[in-house]
This record gives C-alpha cells, sequence and structure tokens, in this order.
C-alpha cells in the first residue's frame, strides 16, 4: 500500500484536499444518490454490452473451433448453414496442388424433442465423417468412436435449458432417447461447446448418421467444405487455384474472413441494433444524472464560486473544479457499477446458460464511456458557472 | 501625505442600463486613497457605494474615466489583468461567504493557494496564525455550520487578510453581527491592518464603528458629498 498511496501524499491529501473532492465529499447523501445514478448507468451500459459480447462471442463459436486453413462456402450464404453447394465441388477442390485434405461439414438446423417434456425445440446439427476429426475439441475427437454407431449422437452440454436436462440424465446414467426431425435418436455423450441468443442448442452427429436424418439429396448438398493445406503452402495461390477451378457461386475464406461473414451477419440483426439502442440510452441516463449532480452543486454554490473569483480565482480555474468533481464521480462510481455488473453476468449466465464474461476490453471500454459521459455533463454544467458574476456578491 | 496613493479615480463615471432606462450611478467621482489609510465609506443605500467598492475591486469593468488601483489602470482592463488585481486585494462581504465544505482554517487557505510560491506547510502555518489573531485559535477545525455569526466573519476576515494585501475592501461587514460582535470584527480589522500597513476601505451604515476611521467619506446620488479628514 505503501508504494500506492505514499505517506507525504496522504498526509497532503488529509490537510488539503482538492476543493472538489471536499464539495462532493461535504454531502454525503447527494454524493451516494450520484454514485448510485452513475453505477446504474453502467449496469445499464454494461448489460448492454455485454449481451451484444455474449451474442458476438457465441456466434462464431463453431467457426473457431473448426480445424482448417480455407473454408468453402455456397457464395450467397450469408451465415453458416444458410445456403449448400454440391458435394462433388469439393472432390474437385482435392486436386489442386497443396490442399492435403478436403473435408464437407453439414451444418443445418433441425427439430429436437426435449427427453423429460416431450416438447419440441430447436437443434442445431453439426455432422462430419468422424475418421476426419474436423473439430478441435477433445471431448469430441475422444468421442469419434460413439458418433459411429447408427443413431447417436452428442450432446452440448451448454445448449438453452429448452433442450431439456439432457446433461443431468445422462450423468445419472439414463439411456436418453429423443427424435431429431422426426428420427428416433441416442445421445451417446456430451461436450461443452456453448449456445447463443441464436442458436438454442447443438448436436454432433456422423455424416452417416445425418444422411439418414435427411435422406440422400440431403446429404450430396455440403453446408461447408473444410480444406487443409499441405505445410509451408502458399494459401493465396491456392485460393486463386480454387477460384479458377470452382465454379462462380462457391466462394474461398481463410479463418478471418469465414469468422468475419458469421459476425457481420448477425451483427445486424435487429437484437445487435437493440443492444446498441440500449447503450446509448445507458449513456444518456448516465449524462443527465452526472449534470443534475454537478448542476445543483454548482448552483448551490453559486455566492461561494463568486467569492472564489472575486478573491481571485480564473474562470479556468473554477471550471478545472467541475470537471474533477466530473471525473471523481465517474471514477467512483464506475467501481460498484462494474461490481454489480460482474455478479449480474454471472447471475444472467446461471439463468439462461449463455455465458456472459466481463472481458477487460468490454470494461475498459466502458469505464472510457464513463469518463466522457462526466465529462459531457461537467460541460454542461460548467455553462450555469459563469453566471456566477463576482460582482453581485458585494 | 507624501506616499503613493493606492487608488486614484479621476471622473470615475457608470451607468445602469440602457437608452431610456439608462440610470446614472456614479458621477464625476475624484477620489485618492493612501496607503496605510482606514476609509469609511457611508450613504443611503442606492447613493452607489458598492458599485464603487465593485469597481475598486476589479469585480465590475469600468466604463469611463480613469481608475488606477495598486499601480494598475482598471479602465479598458483585460480580464486576465483584472483577476490578477483581485488577486492583490482582500475582501469582506456582507454576507461571509465561505465554502462550507472547507474548514476555518482550509477556508482562510484557499485565498493562499492562488500563491504558488509558498509550499502547505507554509499555507497552513500562515492561516492557523491570522486565525490565532482572530481569536479563533480554538475553532481551526470547525465546519462554518459549526460557527457562530460572528465567528464566520472573523473567518472571512482571516481569510481576506492572511495574503498581506496592499489593501481590503469591506462592505457592510457587520450588517449581519451584533453590537458587541460587530465592534470585535472591526477591531481586528483595524489592528491587522495597522500591523500589515494595508488600507481598508469600509461600505458601511453602522454609526457605532465610525470612529476606527481616519477619513470618513459621504457619497449621495452617486457623488461624492463629505470629505471630512
Amino acid at each position: 500500500m505503501y508504494f500506492l498511496f505514499p505517506k507525504k501524499l496522504v498526509s497532503r491529501f488529509a490537510q488539503e484536499p482538492p476543493l472538489a473532492w471536499s464539495q462532493l465529499s461535504h454531502q454525503k447523501v447527494r454524493l451516494i444518490v450520484g454514485l448510485a445514478g452513475i453505477s446504474f448507468a453502467n449496469i445499464l451500459i454494461f448489460m448492454q454490452v455485454g449481451f451484444r459480447a455474449a451474442m458476438f462471442d457465441g456466434v462464431s463459436r463453431i467457426q473457431e473451433h473448426l480445424q482448417g486453413d480455407l473454408f468453402l462456402v455456397n457464395k450467397t450464404g450469408q451465415f453458416l448453414g444458410n445456403k449448400t453447394f454440391s458435394k462433388a465441388q469439393l472432390y474437385r477442390a482435392n486436386a489442386i496442388a497443396g490442399i492435403a485434405s478436403v473435408d464437407p461439414l453439414y451444418y443445418s438446423r433441425s427439430s429436437w424433442v426435449n427427453p423429460k417434456t416431450k416438447e419440441l425445440a430447436d437443434v442445431n446439427i453439426i455432422a462430419f465423417n468422424p475418421a476426419r476429426s474436423v473439430m478441435d475439441l477433445p471431448e469430441i475427437q475422444g468421442q469419434l468412436s460413439t458418433i459411429v454407431q447408427q443413431d447417436t449422437v452428442l450432446f452440448d452440454s451448454k445448449s438453452l435449458a429448452s433442450l431439456g436436462p439432457v446433461s443431468e440424465l445422462f450423468n445419472t446414467g439414463e439411456s436418453i432417447n429423443t427424435a431429431v426431425s422426426g428420427r428416433k435418436m441416442w445421445v451417446g455423450g456430451l461436450y461443452s461447446l456453448g449456445s447463443s441468443l441464436f442458436k438454442q442448442g447443438h448436436i454432433v452427429m456422423s455424416d452417416t448418421n445425418y444422411l439418414r436424418v435427411v435422406g440422400q439429396a440431403g446429404a450430396d448438398e455440403v453446408h461447408l467444405g473444410i480444406i487443409t493445406l499441405e505445410p509451408g503452402t502458399n494459401p493465396d495461390a491456392v485460393i486463386q487455384g480454387l477460384q479458377r477451378l470452382l465454379p462462380q457461386d462457391i466462394k474461398v475464406l481463410n479463418r478471418q474472413e469465414f469468422i468475419a461473414l458469421e459476425q457481420g451477419y448477425w451483427a445486424k440483426q435487429p437484437p445487435g441494433i437493440i443492444f446498441n439502442f440500449g447503450t446509448v440510452m445507458g449513456f444518456i441516463v448516465g449524462i443527465v444524472i452526472v449534470y443534475q449532480v454537478l448542476y445543483t452543486d454548482v448552483n448551490d454554490h453559486l455566492p461561494e464560486y463568486a467569492t472564489l473569483k472575486a478573491i481571485g480565482y480564473a474562470d479556468l480555474q473554477l471550471l478545472g473544479i467541475i470537471f474533477q468533481e466530473a471525473l471523481i464521480l465517474g471514477v467512483l462510481g464506475f467501481l460498484p457499477g462494474f461490481a454489480c455488473s460482474v455478479g449480474m453476468y454471472g447471475l444472467l449466465g446461471n439463468l439462461t446458460r449463455v455465458a456472459i464474461v466481463m472481458r477487460f476490453d468490454v470494461a475498459l471500454q466502458v469505464f472510457i464511456l464513463t469518463l466522457l459521459m462526466c465529462l459531457i455533463s461537467a460541460a454542461l454544467a460548467v455553462r450555469k458557472l459563469q453566471s456566477a458574476d463576482p460582482a453581485d456578491v458585494f | 501625505m507624501s506616499q503613493m496613493p493606492v487608488i486614484t479615480a479621476k471622473k470615475l463615471n457608470h451607468t445602469f442600463g440602457k437608452g431610456t432606462l439608462r440610470k446614472p450611478v456614479l458621477s464625476d467621482i475624484d477620489l485618492e486613497i493612501y496607503p496605510g489609510e482606514i476609509v469609511i465609506l457611508t450613504g443611503p443605500s442606492g447613493s452607489g457605494k458598492t458599485t464603487l467598492l465593485s469597481l475598486m475591486g476589479g469585480l465590475r469593468s469600468v466604463q469611463e474615466g480613469s481608475l488606477k488601483v495598486l499601480d494598475q489602470e482598471l479602465c479598458e482592463a483585460s480580464k486576465k489583468q483584472l483577476v490578477q488585481v483581485r488577486s492583490r486585494i482582500g475582501y469582506i462581504f456582507q454576507a461571509h461567504n465561505l465554502l462550507e465544505c472547507l474548514t476555518a482554517q482550509q477556508n482562510v487557505g484557499m485565498s493562499l493557494r492562488l500563491h504558488k510560491d509558498l509550499s502547505l506547510v507554509e499555507r497552513i502555518n500562515r492561516s492557523v496564525a491570522i486565525l490565532h489573531a482572530v481569536g479563533l485559535g480554538h475553532r481551526i477545525n470547525y465546519y462554518p455550520d459549526d460557527l457562530s455569526g460572528g465567528q464566520k466573519q472573523r473567518v472571512a476576515i482571516a481569510r481576506a487578510l492572511v495574503s498581506q494585501p496592499k489593501m481590503v475592501l469591506a462592505d457592510e461587514p457587520t450588517a449581519a453581527l451584533d453590537s458587541k460582535s460587530g465592534r470585535d470584527v472591526v477591531e481586528i480589522m483595524q489592528q491587522l491592518a495597522k500591523e500589515q500597513g494595508c488600507t481598508i476601505l469600509l461600505v458601511t451604515h453602522d454609526n457605532r464603528i465610525l470612529d476606527v476611521a481616519d477619513r470618513i467619506i459621504h457619497m449621495e446620488d452617486g457623488r461624492l458629498a463629505t470629505n471630512a479628514a
């Protein structure tokens, strides 16, 4: 603590605290109300930013866990599973020099029967050839032999509650049968991926089982081609080769582009816009609250500020006091707001099973927003200070 | 007196309002005030005393004529020059105008904070010393709310005098006080001013304190009436 608060500085602060701090701390109730207001605005902003972050983190989770260097998608597809292309094109792609392997991935939305309530829910199927592990999750790689069995799937234990208490049932040793697209299936194992506000849950199955669910015609159309390059191959050359070889409707993406495509699509959906709007609302609420605190402070102490002007304080020095007050309010208000938000994230994460993590960059963003909010309020409130006329005090 | 005056006013005019509402407040003020003098400015309300005081204190811009305070011409002075002059003058107001959030000592220290060459310890020592001088040695760490009216006004005097200004301007410093505390306050001002050799210009209605003055100036309708020695 000594290094953080050298004795000299502490005693100096005690002897002659900055005027801004004296003004604020003298009226404890007003200070607490002000801080509560800022914390509230902070929580509002944190919730919106957190939801948005959770959504964006969630939407590209599958993309991030796929192994591979290049990805083939339908040119008009806006997100994974949106459009398909012919599986035959993958065999053609395999012919290009530098490509080690090309693997198909199926990703489609289907119906799911909640094994407990027998109610229908949505589930997303991830299907691939179990002989080739395309996902880097160890839990999936360790259970590839399970999904080879007929009509057996792996269930994401982080799926939303609407899919049923599958992992709890599975862990008690019960055999869980359900129906995917009307076909009877069993849960052969669990893995952990994570759902988002858009995706209620995921199951992993083999391409053979997928064929059983959708039929031969469905299995001929793939959603994604995963290309693994031979070590030391220049990806740009391969991309050019693929573009020349493949029909116009197939697009080649590298990993970043592949992830960006998915995130870009979901960001443009109404919920993303709503959360942005909510953030702006929180910001405005914060400005109004801080402005109120500062304005009443200036207004109540107008004769005192006028006196300070009269005894030789320059306008700039007094402006400095108001801005200092704003910054103190911002910093002090942020701390409880941050702490509450961490708690709320945990609570919401438990309630919805959508993991919301307090990320450093988000916290920093909100902190900067808070300071900005306080400075804007101060800039509005100092206009009142101009009306403190030293000639009025005589 | 042989010394250079601290305040020299020549043909000072001041008006409030515009157009047909234009109303002269001060007309043709010629006045010289010398170092170490205690001058009392009296007159009925509306006679322009306070306006004259606020002009001399650099709190209002001079409109017409010449007003020289502490060697600084205030007519057409820049805002920065006005702030400069203000910092060299001690003010005592009718309302004490102490900062509620600061202790007596910190309030006094506020006017010393403007002097960047003073260290914190020096500033504290000087404010404590002056509070002892005004008889508030036992109230140094009290907040204004816990002080009586007379004590608050004494803190205000300490604040005005702590930076040892060449000149103190006081506007009805005894108006809100009972006769005993009013008398005390004026005597403290007089004594400290004599010690520091500073000039005091005092506006008052209070007849009980006229005897401390070296000179009494009477104002009526914006003009200096009597100039009794």
